[in-house]
């Protein structure tokens, strides 16, 4: 039987109790610096700007992002923190700019090559298949690295069976990480919300990416089911080495887990670095909490 | 019974070593260890800690969920001679340090990260700790503190030896005695620190027979292991009579998936405490009211039928064959496909203990035909004192005392033990042993209780709370409390009761609606309220905990010893008992003598001969602020009942 690892680099580890402290901390004002290790810019996008119609909904944003980190991109509603995601997810064609993905320059990204080069998405309103139980749901994301076609599949024909055990098994680990097992045969429509949130980066998961696009893991959480993603968040960064970029409006987790910051309004970029550079950084706090008169 | 935990796996080892032993679910598949495997595990490990420096008569503290290698960990300590004490893995890391340094512990197993970073919190007041062994190393990889290690390098430094030294083992395993110190057991003091139970593996493993020949258990049978390995009655079934039977012991996936492993695995020996399969219960009664009109007309018609004639025919009594038929029809229709559900379609013996059980739900179970009988013992008997015979299950009784035992009733009701699975001592408490070990073997169980005519035993209450009727007619008799409010709590009206009557003249309670249930009474007969204070002083509710209380005095009257203990006087109170006020504990039981002081105008309106009271009570809510709640309570005097005389 063949293994299957799902272990990357190690980084540093986390506990449980590590990742409630975080959060518990965010009132405090004391974020932990995380000593992880960041390597080489593997994401770097320059000058991009996208409108619809007349509607500028970004306008020269550059930024970089650096292997194994956890990048945050930030802002009020409407920023356009979405949108530069689904730039570099290729759901947005950008009308400017160009976006450098491990080395390759693109005018703009196709989201279906982006998913081959290694980069997986989850979705602020979530996008699962509600019928279908969780293991499906995330089996899905192990649709790129399938090789059988669908006849072989269809009849379960030897190669097309082994490789179906093999691909399970792969899934099977990321229920085990994910800490799901209770819940594997459930429809994910029956699934409390935070849960379903779970499903959806054990999909994105299951596509073994190097980066990893998340929008708004934790909207609409309570404080336990944060702590929880934010472990989740930190483990996948951590065990595995994959690269975060996340957007995050709990501004307490954004401080606390991530290592850099990048701070849209209105389209703009108004403050990008470390996440205390970020909170002192006198037009983030104008945006954020409007300024005093 | 010459012999041992470890030589009794080495024997299965030999004689089956392909069959399986243990099975855990991992990656949603059932991996299997047969005995063979098992025992070359307990090799390698026992080698390991030999290594590392496990001595002989040396503690080893095993903490975690039931997972083969937790257990394997229990019998490669054991074969050293030295000896495993499992402690519960919820417990919080303050609690660990009690039992680390009364039994001086070393060498520590720990499932995973979370009791890796209980056992490292504590380890600045544990000094002796020098080696923690973890089984799951996610979240670990870059732990450095010293002395942390993986099983996994535990089993490889252990194999390499057992390699160079491969009679090392089975030699250890030999130097063992039956009568040598097994396990330890630490109970969960209500008051002061905890008390190390010890056993030897003669006293275990003659309790685990003793229970097996009782039940007729054979290694055929498949348990699931799903209750803390730390508390005793889970040690036995997979671990004492695993061994003393050689059945498959299961270990679920995880706490979560524990309904869904019972269903894959079916097992034909269970234990589960009331509350269990109370929500097992309420789970099925609920998804029924959700079914189909047809559907549910035949569940309730056939549950019906199964209430009459389920639990004759459960203890082999005459049924006629009309019903006989009828029932046939509703094990194919409907309490087949029921236990299916519920994962007891093979259940044999399935068994219920540690509160008292209502007589609705045991007979629930029984009735649609699982065999769920009651069994009476504790950490310090070795669990096996007395057990349900398969025909003579009974809600209110524990059963006989099975073989090997020897019951007699002290002077102030108190229930003596006499049985080979005794324990040997409380560790380093020779005052709390001579506490409750006399010289001449009686272990003083501080239960009280009878044996009844049929020679089952029935315990009422705690031997400290067991009070006396004073004055009036019943002058003398027996007051048990508890007894009386279990038997209120059993009607689905009645969340909470208090009585009162030690060195009283009769006895009167104060009762607790449960706000959901008599709400939805009122709601189908309707009838307004406007919320808790309102519902509970309503007469219409009154009339019917008066029915309640009528019928518990109509039961207790049965029985000559507790007829004393009917209720003469009731009232309903007006605010929930609750935690937060202190009248309730931590888990939810009644502080009695607390809720007398507070309520003492009740109390005094109760025996005062008062039809109504007034009061006001301080309230605090959850998010810290107080308030007053106020109302004027009626007082109703019951109906009571004159004893029935034992038949001759």
């Amino acid at each position: 039987m063949s293994t299957v690892t799902l272990r990357a680099e190690p980084v540093e580890a986390l506990t449980p109790e590590r990742a409630a402290r975080l959060v518990e901390q965010t009132s405090a004002n004391q974020p932990i610096a995380p000593a992880r290790r960041t390597g080489e810019v593997i994401l770097d996008v320059q000058d991009i700007s996208l409108s619809f119609g007349g509607v500028k909904a970004l306008s020269d944003i550059s930024f970089n992002v650096k292997e194994h980190e956890i990048r945050a991109i930030i802002g009020p509603n409407g920023a356009g923190k979405s949108s530069m995601l689904n730039c570099i997810n290729g759901v947005y064609q950008p009308q400017q700019g160009s976006i450098t993905f491990r080395g390759q320059t693109f005018k703009h990204m196709n989201s279906h090559e982006v998913a081959v080069m290694g980069v997986a998405r989850t979705f602020q309103s979530l996008a699962l298949f509600k019928g279908m139980s969780v293991l499906d749901n995330i089996m899905t994301g192990r649709n790129l690295r399938i090789k059988s076609n669908l006849f072989m599949q269809a009849l379960r024909i030897g190669p097309a069976l082994r490789e179906e055990i093999r691909h399970r098994e792969f899934v099977e680990h990321i229920i085990d990480f994910l800490e799901i097992q209770a819940h594997r045969k459930t429809p994910v429509g029956q699934l409390p919300y935070g849960l379903q949130k779970r499903v959806d980066l054990g999909r994105a998961l299951a596509m073994e990416p190097q980066v990893l696009l998340l929008d708004e893991p934790m909207a609409g959480m309570n404080v336990e089911e944060k702590q929880d993603m934010c472990r989740f968040v930190l483990d996948v960064n951590e065990e595995f080495g994959t690269t975060v970029v996340l957007i995050e409006h709990d501004m307490g987790v954004v401080m606390d887990i991530s290592d850099r910051v990048v701070v849209l309004d209105y389209g703009k970029k108004i403050g990008d670095g470390t996440p205390d550079e970020v909170r002192s950084n006198p037009d983030v706090i104008k945006a954020y909490l409007g300024t005093s008169h | 019974m010459e012999t041992t935990f470890p030589r009794l796996l080495l024997q299965h080892a030999m004689q089956r070593p392909a069959d399986p032993a243990m099975r855990e679910k991992e990656y949603g598949i059932w991996q299997t260890h047969g005995w063979a495997a098992m025992a070359k595990l307990v090799e390698q490990v026992a080698c390991g800690l030999h290594q590392a420096g496990l001595a002989s008569g040396e503690h080893m503290i095993v903490i975690g969920a039931n997972r083969p290698r937790l257990y394997a960990t229990m019998l490669a300590a054991q074969s050293l001679g030295a000896v495993p004490i499992p402690l519960y893995q919820d417990a919080a890391a303050a609690e660990c340090v009690f039992p680390l340094n009364n039994a001086e512990v070393r060498f520590a197993f720990a499932e995973d990260q979370e009791q890796v970073d209980k056992l490292l919190e504590i380890r600045a007041q544990c000094p002796r700790l020098r080696a923690i062994y973890y089984d799951d190393p996610r979240g670990l990889r870059k732990y450095s503190e010293p002395g942390l290690q993986s099983v996994d390098e535990l089993i490889s430094t252990g194999s390499a030896f057992a390699q160079q030294h491969p009679s090392f083992f089975k030699a250890e395993v030999e130097k063992a005695k039956p009568d040598d110190v097994a396990a330890m057991f630490f109970t969960s003091g209500t008051t002061g620190n905890p008390k190390g139970v010890v056993h030897s593996h003669r006293t275990l493993l003659d309790r685990g027979h003793a229970g097996a020949q009782f039940d007729k258990l054979t290694h055929r049978e498949e348990v699931l292991a799903y209750l803390p390995p730390a508390w005793i009655g889970q040690n036995i079934f997979s671990y004492a009579q695993w061994l003393a039977c050689g059945y498959v012991v299961n270990c679920p996936e995880s706490a979560a998936t524990v309904v869904i492993d019972l269903k894959e695995i079916g097992p034909t020996y269970y234990f589960a405490p009331p509350r269990v399969f109370e929500g097992l219960l309420t789970t099925v009664m609920i998804r029924m009211e959700d079914a189909g009109w047809l559907k549910r007309k035949m569940f309730h018609a056939f549950m019906d039928l199964a209430r009459r004639v389920g639990p004759a025919l459960m203890d082999g009594k005459a049924v006629g064959l009309l019903d006989r038929i009828s029932y046939l029809a509703g094990d194919a229709l409907v309490y087949g496909p029921l236990r299916n559900n519920l994962g007891f379609s093979r259940v044999r013996v399935a068994y219920t203990a540690g509160e008292a059980i209502g007589p609705d739900l045991f007979t629930f179970y029984r009735s649609i035909g699982i065999n769920l009988k009651q069994l009476y013992g504790s950490t310090e008997t070795a669990v096996f004192v007395c057990l349900q015979p398969d025909n003579q299950a009974r809600a209110d009784t524990v059963g006989v005392p099975i073989s090997g035992v020897e019951i007699k009733v002290a002077d102030n009701g108190e229930i003596l033990v006499r049985s080979p699975g005794l324990l040997k001592e409380y560790y380093k408490n020779p005052a709390a042993t001579a506490e409750v070990l006399t010289r001449d073997g009686w272990y003083h169980t501080s239960d009280a209780g009878f044996l009844d005519a049929h020679g089952h035993l029935k315990i009422i209450d705690r031997v400290k709370d067991v009070g006396r009727i004073r004055g009036g007619v019943n002058d003398g008799a027996m007051f048990a409390p508890k007894y009386v409010e279990n038997k209120l709590k059993f009607f689905p009206y009645i969340k909470e009761a208090v009585a009162y009557g030690d060195l009283r003249e009769k006895v009167c309670v104060m009762i607790n609606i449960d706000f959901d249930a008599v709400g939805n009474w009122a709601e189908r007969r309707n009838l307004p309220y406007a919320g808790y204070t309102d519902l509970a002083q309503k007469p219409e509710v009154y009339e019917l905990i008066k029915d309640c209380v009528e019928k518990v005095n109509a039961d207790l009257a049965a029985d000559e010893r507790l007829a004393g203990s009917q209720i003469s006087r009731f009232l309903v109170l007006h605010k929930e008992l609750d935690a937060d006020d202190g009248e309730l504990t931590r888990t939810n039981k009644v502080r009695r003598g607390f809720i007398a002081e507070k309520y003492q105008l009740l109390v005094d309106a109760l025996y005062g001969g008062k039809t109504e009271q007034y009061i006001e009570t301080q309230v605090k809510f959850e998010d810290g602020r107080t308030g007053s709640v106020n109302a004027t309570l009626k007082i109703m005097d019951t109906r009571t009942f004159t004893p029935v005389k034992a038949a001759a």
